[in-house]
Parts: C-alpha cells; sequence; structure tokens
C-alpha cells in the first residue's frame, strides 16, 4: 500500500509537470463525454421517458456508470496500454522485481487526465439527485456507494481481461471494447431498455446490470427482489475470475524480445 | 496518377495482414450497431409519435454507419502524418517530386479505405439477414440509390478534406492534442455521429444540417433509407459539393501559407 502511494505521488507530479496541457486534455476529455450527455439530453427533450424511466433516473444511471468507468480507466490505465507494454519487451522488467506482476502492471501507470470525465459525471449527478424524488435514507446511500464501487471493479476486471487477452496474441483484441467503451456506453441507460436477452447476458457473464439496473430499481421504490439490493457485490466476485484468467496468462507469456 | 494508386495499393496490402484484428473488429461493430438499435426501439416503443424516422430507415442508418465506419468516422488521424509534422519528417515528403496536399490526400482515402474494405462486406451482408425492422433494407428506387452514391462518395471525400484541414493547422501550432480533441468530439456530434441529426430539436437542426459536418455521413445515410429524398436529396448533394469545394481549397491554400513558413528543425 505504501508502495503504491509512492507511484501514486510520482505520477501526480509528473502529470503536473505539464500544467497547461494537463488542463486542456481534461478539458478535452470533459467535453467528450458532454457531447455524450447531449445525445441524452436532445433524446428526452424529445421522448420524456424510456421503458418508465425518466430523464432524472437515466441521468443517475449514467453518472453512476460514467463515474466508475473513469475512476477505472484512470488507475487501471497500465492494463490499458498494455499491448505497448508486451510488444516493447517492458513485461519481462517487470518479471525480475520482487512484486507481484498485476500490482505492478497497475501501478504502472495512472492516467489523471480520465478525471475530466469524473468531473462530467459528478455535475450530472449532483444535478440528477436534486431533480429525483428519491428520499436518502442510510441504507439507500450505502448502496449508491456500492454501487460506484462495484462499477469500479467490474470495468477494472474488464481491463484486466483485456490485458491477459494481449498474452496470447500481442495486439489488443478490439472486442473487448464492447465491454470497455461500449459498456459505458450503452450503460448510460439502464440495461433492461435492451430487453431480456441483453439484460441476462449483462446480469450473469458481464454484470454490468448489476451496478444499474437493479440496484437503481431500489433506489426509485420500484417493485423488485430481495437480492436486487445486493448484485453490487457481485461484480466483486467478478474479479476473481478475471485474476485467474490473468494467471494463466503470465505463465503461458513468450517474450517477444527486443 | 499511378505514383498515387501505388500508394493506395500499398495500404490496402498493408491491411489485409491483421485478419484475426479486423474479424474481432466486425464482431464488435456488429455487436454496436445491434445495441444501438436496440436503444432506438425502446424509445421508439415508449412514444412512437415523437419518433422522426421510420424505425426500419433508422436500421439502416445504422447498418451503414457501422459498416462505413472507417470511412466516415472524423475522429481518426493517420497518425503518420501528424507524426511527420511534428518530428520533421515532412521535410523529406516534400523532397519528393508530389504535389504534398494531393499525396497526404491520398494517403488518407487510401487509409480509411483499407481499414473499411475488410469491414464493410460482412457487416453489411449479416444486417441484410436479419428480421423486419432490424434489417439492413434496400433503398427504394433506383434513382435514390443512384443519389446515394453520388452523396456517399461526396460525403468521403469531404471527410477527408476536413481531416486534411486538421493536418494543416497541425503545422501552425505544433502540439496539437488540446484543439484537437475539442474539436474532433463537437464534429462527431454535428456530423450525427452521437444521435443522428433528425433527433435534434427542429431549431437547432436546421442551422447544423448547413454546417460541413452535416454534409459527412448523415447526407449519404439518409438518402439511402429514404429519409431524404427527391429535390431535398439533390439540394443536399449541392451543399455537399460546395463544402467539398470550399474544404478543398482552403486546405490547399492553408497548406501553402504553411510550406512557405516552415522551417526544419534540424534532425
Amino acid at each position: 500500500m505504501k508502495l503504491y502511494l509512492n507511484f501514486l505521488s510520482m505520477h501526480l507530479r509528473c502529470a503536473l509537470e505539464y500544467k497547461a496541457s494537463f488542463l486542456l486534455t481534461i478539458l478535452g476529455q470533459f467535453l467528450i463525454s458532454f457531447a455524450s450527455f447531449l445525445g441524452v439530453y436532445y433524446m428526452f427533450a424529445r421522448f420524456n421517458n424510456v421503458e418508465g424511466f425518466s430523464y432524472s433516473e437515466v441521468l443517475l444511471c449514467f453518472s453512476v456508470v460514467l463515474m466508475s468507468y473513469s475512476v477505472a480507466e484512470c488507475f487501471a490505465y497500465g492494463f490499458k496500454t498494455f499491448t505497448a507494454t508486451i510488444s516493447n519487451g517492458e513485461f519481462d522488467r517487470i518479471m525480475i522485481r520482487p512484486c507481484s506482476e498485476l500490482f505492478l502492471v497497475f501501478a504502472s501507470k495512472v492516467e489523471f487526465s480520465c478525471l475530466g470525465r469524473l468531473l462530467q459525471a459528478i455535475v450530472i449527478l449532483i444535478y440528477a439527485i436534486s431533480n429525483s424524488p428519491i428520499i436518502w435514507t442510510k441504507d439507500k446511500i450505502l448502496i449508491f456507494i456500492f454501487m460506484i464501487a462495484g462499477g469500479i471493479a467490474l470495468f477494472m476486471g474488464l481491463y484486466i481481461i483485456y490485458a491477459s487477452f494481449c498474452f496470447f496474441t500481442i495486439e489488443g483484441l478490439e472486442f473487448m471494447n464492447i465491454f470497455t467503451d461500449g459498456g459505458r456506453e450503452f450503460g448510460k441507460y439502464p440495461m433492461a431498455i435492451y430487453g431480456k436477452s441483453v439484460l441476462g447476458f449483462f446480469t450473469f457473464i458481464i454484470p454490468l446490470a448489476c451496478i444499474q439496473y437493479y440496484p437503481l430499481l431500489y433506489l426509485l421504490d420500484r417493485p423488485v427482489t430481495p437480492l436486487a439490493p445486493y448484485t453490487p457485490i457481485y461484480t466483486f466476485l467478478f474479479l476473481i475470475p478475471c485474476y485467474v484468467f490473468w494467471k494463466i496468462g503470465v505463465t503461458n507469456y513468450k517474450s517477444t524480445g527486443s | 496518377m499511378k505514383k498515387y494508386h501505388s500508394f493506395f495499393r500499398l495500404y490496402i496490402v498493408n491491411s489485409l495482414q491483421y485478419r484475426a484484428a479486423a474479424f474481432a473488429g466486425i464482431v464488435t461493430q456488429f455487436s454496436w450497431g445491434f445495441l444501438q438499435i436496440l436503444m432506438y426501439t425502446a424509445f421508439y416503443k415508449s412514444n412512437p409519435s415523437a419518433f422522426p424516422m421510420g424505425l426500419s430507415q433508422l436500421s439502416s442508418y445504422f447498418w451503414l454507419q457501422q459498416a462505413f465506419m472507417a470511412l466516415f468516422m472524423t475522429w481518426f488521424l493517420d497518425k503518420d502524418i501528424l507524426d511527420s509534422i511534428s518530428s520533421g519528417g515532412v521535410a523529406y515528403e516534400l523532397c519528393r517530386p508530389l504535389d504534398l496536399y494531393n499525396m497526404w490526400y491520398v494517403k488518407s482515402m487510401a487509409n480509411r479505405f483499407s481499414k473499411a474494405i475488410l469491414r464493410c462486406l460482412p457487416i453489411l451482408f449479416a444486417a441484410f439477414l436479419l428480421p423486419e425492422p432490424y434489417a439492413l433494407t434496400f433503398p427504394p428506387d433506383a434513382l435514390l440509390a443512384l443519389s446515394f452514391g453520388i452523396s456517399f462518395i461526396a460525403g468521403f471525400l469531404i471527410v477527408v478534406a476536413f481531416s486534411m484541414l486538421i493536418y494543416v493547422i497541425t503545422f501552425f501550432t505544433l502540439s496539437p492534442i488540446g484543439i484537437r480533441i475539442v474539436a474532433l468530439s463537437l464534429m462527431e456530434f454535428l456530423s450525427g455521429g452521437i444521435i443522428p441529426l433528425p433527433f435534434l430539436p427542429d431549431k437547432i437542426r436546421l442551422i447544423v444540417e448547413l454546417l460541413p459536418f452535416a454534409s459527412m455521413q448523415n447526407m449519404p445515410y439518409r438518402i439511402y433509407s429514404g429519409n431524404i429524398t427527391g429535390m431535398q436529396a439533390v439540394y443536399g448533394i449541392q451543399l455537399q459539393l460546395f463544402w467539398l469545394l470550399t474544404l478543398v481549397m482552403l486546405g490547399k491554400f492553408l497548406m501553402n501559407k504553411a510550406l512557405k513558413q516552415t522551417v526544419i528543425q534540424g534532425g
């Protein structure tokens, strides 16, 4: 833990070295996700509601997903750019260090500019909460925090899988984007609007709906199964197969040389 | 002409190397398109009367968008070209007996084309086989199909002309990341990449449709799906040609200006 804090302060000082460029990239990230927000805004200007979810309810869902995605991307950036680490032989250097590989890759990069998205998510969240009729009791706040934490775990797990694939293919595989970037884009809306089979897939295989649709229903006092508020915990279990897959990847690793 | 032709071939042969990556890309884009259609279907169900275009029109729009993404994506820039500007490699390019603007134009075209050619056919084929409101359908009549063809080519040329403009601006700023991100995200929205332009409120839509961005993917896809027909389509194509001419002339003008001032810094 102390080691990670050391890494973190190093990355932060690194990023702050070029202040102007740092701020511009944050602004840029903010604007990119702003365009995505505009998309939601204009859709609701026309339609009022989708499958029984109103504008502020969807925004709540949007902000949870965007927030967990941006935090995960910021800290798991080493996994996102793992293709480069493998193909330039950097991973060989990581393997000879007396520390777990997973930790070192995790600590190798932190991309603070992703926080532009986080900023956007916070703004949306404040707007959504002030416009929604939810009465925030203690257990609802707790569940809300678990939704975000679960989301972070989920997206990090996906990035670990993405990186583990690189052990076998060297090139990053684009189809993981449908879960990472796609999870962010399509997770704006509660997964139930895509129909039963998509919802099922995003519940049991990639538990994206567990951090937005089910707990959201609970927050909104809709009728739900008693399990619904606990679904975010399931995403932490999702990390186990990710870790196993990573381990298999490491044992199969063949250096690319150079 | 022959020189440009060989550039074209080089890129395409190169891109055929990564077949597994292309296959993964196809699967991704197909699922992406499918989820997008499901999302709009949900909106359609909640209020069909507010829907500005037919559901099957919209499906065609999205399938074309996914299939030809590489041709029309505004945020895609050729890394080689950007590197050569900031590293000074452009000096070598200037030694060649070719017009720099034309050469880069062909290069960008070839690069996009080579990315699209592997992907578009399987996606289009699979999209034709889907059940009714989700499927890609043929354009209503031959005349529309013809105007789609013209509009499609014009739109593609406009996208490339626009990316040329960004390269040229890089000559002046050298570190373009900030401006580029802002410009690109705005462009994606205005070109109908995030939500199709008919979904915008009417007042905003009327202005946005006049901008060059609406002449990119918006025009050909809406002609194909039958959302824009008759005289409107003719008028749209005229607008596209106008923007194409303007952007190319502007790009050439700025390029000449930039090259006069360019200082190659050793290396």
